[in-house]
């Protein structure tokens, strides 16, 4: 069969849930991402969990506070912490915590957890790597979302109703950022999926993206080709989500 | 007496972008006693708004009150904290913002907004606020007052929005209210009735006010004493009478010459009798595509047909949706068009551009409203104004730099504008450049669009001079767009009134001051306030409010909002076409007179 036709029944079983099978062992692709893919949801969730609400309040509170030192200051960290490659942060993380300081292990084995703070343990350092990455560019786009926002002529009239600065924020104007502010928390965490390749490799987290790289490394096609269309569809998930959430926030889009 | 506002040597600083500071507001010193309305009046930049944000204590961005004093009834404003302002604005000092559309939250329903200073102040309980505010709907004339609390901002009409911030501004009674120019959006049918809303509420509660405006007549109507300011100072202050029969300033006076503007064109320079340069006949158009009957989906021009004569100048006049800026569009190309055909000197110009000629495309220019956004920020004027010069004309070098100082000095701008970019020049010396740019290609005809609707009543006046003194000296032949009666009728050899997209009336400009026009030309006419005290009052228009049906297929576009309609008769057919005895053509199916 020609490539292009196989590639379409390959695609045509993926949709029924066979993604092959492992040129290097032989066994199910389903069944290896299986195994894995919970792994990485969780590195993926916990992540999300710390860095959404931290991305937030740093990106409300810089855009309240524009133009004071505090604002300046989060800036200045965030445009520094988006230029480091997260394998800089993740190798830095690993010599400090966990080599000098030997707080945590420097690899995240998730079979030997007693607890929850075996748990910490096991998650501080991949997760602090992933949300130094993401953190940063989401505060950023909050940020700015907002300023625009707050500069709209119906804040305006809000304050000169008497409004608080707090009423301002959470009534007024984040419900005209919520577009933009599902954008920017979308298109961050589709970065975590990019991310969690190198944060898993490095710290030997048993997740898909280490699977993936496994699978390239022996040249198991089917397993490689099945992680990245994961990614993808993981992608427009996530993309679409947000579109979702844009519409819903707009009156104007959600009454058609 | 003593004053319910009181300022007293205000000062008002900004801060550039550089850091350096400016002084926008130079001392000013003014009082409002209770139950008075004062008008301050000025162009943009002359601090007007600034001033009346000021006595909320509220500055904009960058900017900060620098000195002075602001007493308002018991509470010195400048000497308040942020939360003692709070609790002043929205519930002693109100607002009213000049657009609605804008100030108002588009996420959030007109009645949580409408009620929400009462709630932010205590003032009155969730229902009794709700109560309160379908009651003043009521007096602000706003239909269907119970439930249009219910919807969202973008679901009701500028007009309405505007008369529903006055509302909002009322509901916690405050004991002075600031309007910012909130008529200055609205077309003059619409502001005639915004206007008697607002008059009616300041006259019922015995409001006390600071109305903000840079046009005089509209505060004529509204104001007992007036305030002209000027780059931050004040120039004159007086009465209202006073003010308009014996201005003191002389600033006061140009500002008075310009709400009136004097028809420029004398009689030698009557063109009518000139053979016909351009020549359009049963234009349409529309968007959204054909219905099976060969119709635009969306129509928003019907059957127009005018002629130009060579050298003479067509007013069309119409409010905003007409179709008038489409209808410039379609004749220059820029918009296809459904049928119709249009000839320029003798010859049939294909619809689209791509399909027209260089020449073709060099005798009709288009000059736009906003100068701010047809010119290129990051070109140079003589960029600019050079362009035209080597697309049509091959010129370059120092050829084309001689050619673009005679636009300039055409267009009476100093050369040294010559290496400046748009951002670097006033408003009115944009409008220049933009008209220079037009003029660059020797055009046989200029289509003008709204070219000075943006720009202060001053600087607007000198532009309409210049496009005179442009077509006495070059023969030019224009076709001008605007909303405002006023210059059309001041620049203009003939009028046309379009409404919904159809053709209602073609006149002569001196016919203007005759009776005998369409209901909709009447309503027009009535709707521009007169530069005098009593007017709103006396002034006893019955047109309805409704909205423009662009696709109303049977019957006169206008008999929904028709105040003489027939009944049985408006509905069905198209209008007949009558000529009055002035020259007009109308179409109507009222009788003559």
């Amino acid at each position: 069969m020609p490539p292009f036709q196989r590639y379409l029944a390959w695609l045509g079983k993926l949709m029924t849930g066979d993604a092959g099978l492992s040129l290097v062992n032989g066994q199910p692709v389903a069944a290896l991402i299986g195994s894995r893919l919970g792994n990485s949801l969780i590195l993926a969730g916990v992540t999300a969990l710390v860095a959404v609400p931290l991305a937030l309040t740093l990106g409300i509170t810089s855009a309240v506070w524009r133009g004071s030192l505090y604002d300046r200051v989060v800036g200045a960290s965030t445009v520094m912490v988006v230029s480091v490659p997260e394998f800089l942060v993740a190798s830095a993380a690993v010599l400090i915590f966990a080599v000098h300081l030997q707080w945590v292990p420097a690899l995240s084995q998730l079979g030997r957890i007693n607890g929850l703070f075996d748990a910490i343990r096991v998650f501080a350092l991949p997760v602090m790597t992933l949300t130094f990455v993401v953190v940063a560019q989401m505060a950023r786009m909050t940020r700015a979302a907002l300023v625009d926002v707050l500069s709209s002529s119906y804040v305006e009239m809000a304050r000169l109703k008497g409004a608080s600065q707090m009423r301002i924020v959470l009534w007024h104007a984040l419900p005209n950022a919520i577009g933009p502010i599902a954008n920017a928390i979308a298109f961050s965490l589709s970065f975590l999926l990019g991310g969690v390749i190198i944060v898993e490799t490095i710290f030997n987290y048993p997740g898909i993206a280490k699977l993936m790289v496994d699978g390239v490394s022996t040249r198991d096609l089917p397993l490689v080709q099945a992680c990245a269309m994961l990614f993808c569809a993981a992608y427009l998930v996530l993309v679409t989500a947000a579109d979702v959430a844009a519409i819903l926030a707009n009156p104007r889009l959600r009454q058609g | 007496m003593t004053a319910l506002v009181s300022i007293q040597d205000l000062w008002v600083t900004a801060r550039g972008a550089n850091g350096t500071e400016t002084e926008i507001v130079k001392g000013v010193s003014l009082e409002v006693a209770r139950g008075e309305v004062l008008g301050l009046i000025g162009e943009s930049g002359s601090g007007k708004t600034t001033i009346a944000l000021a006595t909320m204590g509220y500055a904009r961005y960058g900017c900060r009150i620098s000195g002075g004093t602001i007493r308002v009834g018991e509470a010195e404003i400048t000497a308040l904290g942020e939360k003692a302002l709070r609790a002043i604005r929205g519930r002693r000092i109100a607002y009213i913002a000049q657009s609605a559309a804008a100030s108002f939250n588009p996420s959030r329903t007109i009645m949580a907004q409408v009620i929400e200073s009462a709630l932010i102040h205590g003032t009155a309980s969730e229902a009794e606020a709700r109560a309160k505010a379908v009651d003043l709907f009521r007096a602000l004339a706003i239909p269907a007052p119970d439930t249009i609390g219910n919807r969202y901002p973008h679901q009701v009409s500028g007009g309405q929005l505007q008369r529903l911030m006055a509302a909002m501004a009322l509901i916690t009674d405050p004991d002075v209210v600031i309007f910012d120019e909130p008529t200055t959006a609205l077309d003059v049918t619409t502001q005639i009735e915004v206007l008697k809303a607002f008059k009616a509420a300041i006259r019922d509660r015995t409001t006390t006010g600071i109305y903000v405006t840079h046009d005089l007549a509209v505060i004529a109507q509204i104001a007992d004493r007036i305030v002209v300011l000027r780059n931050g100072e004040v120039r004159e202050t007086g009465p209202i009478d006073d003010l308009l029969k014996q201005p003191k300033n002389d600033y006061t006076r140009s500002l008075l010459a310009a709400a009136e503007p004097a028809p420029r064109l004398r009689d030698e320079d009557a063109k009518s009798k000139e053979p016909p340069l351009l020549t359009v006949a049963g234009l349409t158009a529309g968007y959204g595509g054909l219905t099976d009957t060969g119709e635009p989906r969306i129509p928003i021009l019907k059957d127009v047909a005018l002629t130009i004569a060579r050298g003479a100048s067509l007013g069309i006049i119409g409010e905003s949706g007409c179709g008038k800026s489409t209808l410039a569009r379609v004749i220059a190309g820029l918009a296809p068009q459904t049928r119709g055909t249009v000839v320029l000197a003798g010859e049939t110009l294909p619809p689209a551009l791509a399909q027209r000629s260089k020449d073709q495309l060099r005798r009709i220019q288009l000059v736009f409203q906003s100068a701010d956004t047809a010119l290129n920020p990051t070109m140079s004027i003589e960029e600019i104004i050079g362009r035209p010069l080597t697309f049509y004309f091959g010129l370059r070098g120092e050829e084309r730099r001689a050619q673009v100082r005679r636009m300039l000095d055409l267009t009476h701008l100093p050369s040294d504008v010559l290496g400046r970019r748009p951002g670097d020049l006033s408003g009115g010396q944009k409008q220049r450049v933009n008209l220079a740019r037009a003029l660059a290609a020797k055009p046989d005809v200029l289509l003008c669009d709204e070219v000075t609707s943006a720009l202060d009543t001053v600087v607007a006046a000198a532009i309409l001079d210049l496009i005179v003194e442009l077509r006495r000296e070059l023969g030019l032949t224009t076709m001008f767009i605007s909303h405002d009666l006023k210059t059309v009728r001041a620049i203009c050899d003939d009028v046309l009134v379009l409404y919904a997209g159809r053709q209602v009336e073609t006149m002569g400009a001196a016919a203007i001051p005759e009776t005998d026009h369409h209901p909709y030309t009447r309503l027009l006419l009535a709707s521009v306030p007169a530069l005098r005290r009593g007017w709103l009052e006396e002034e006893a228009l019955a047109a309805r409010e409704g909205k423009v049906d662009l696709s109303l297929a049977e019957g006169c576009v206008f008999h929904p909002r028709c105040p003489d309609r027939i009944a049985g008769t408006c509905e069905i057919g198209q209008p007949p076409i009558r000529t009055t005895a002035a020259g007009g053509v109308i179409a109507c199916h009222l009788p003559a007179g």
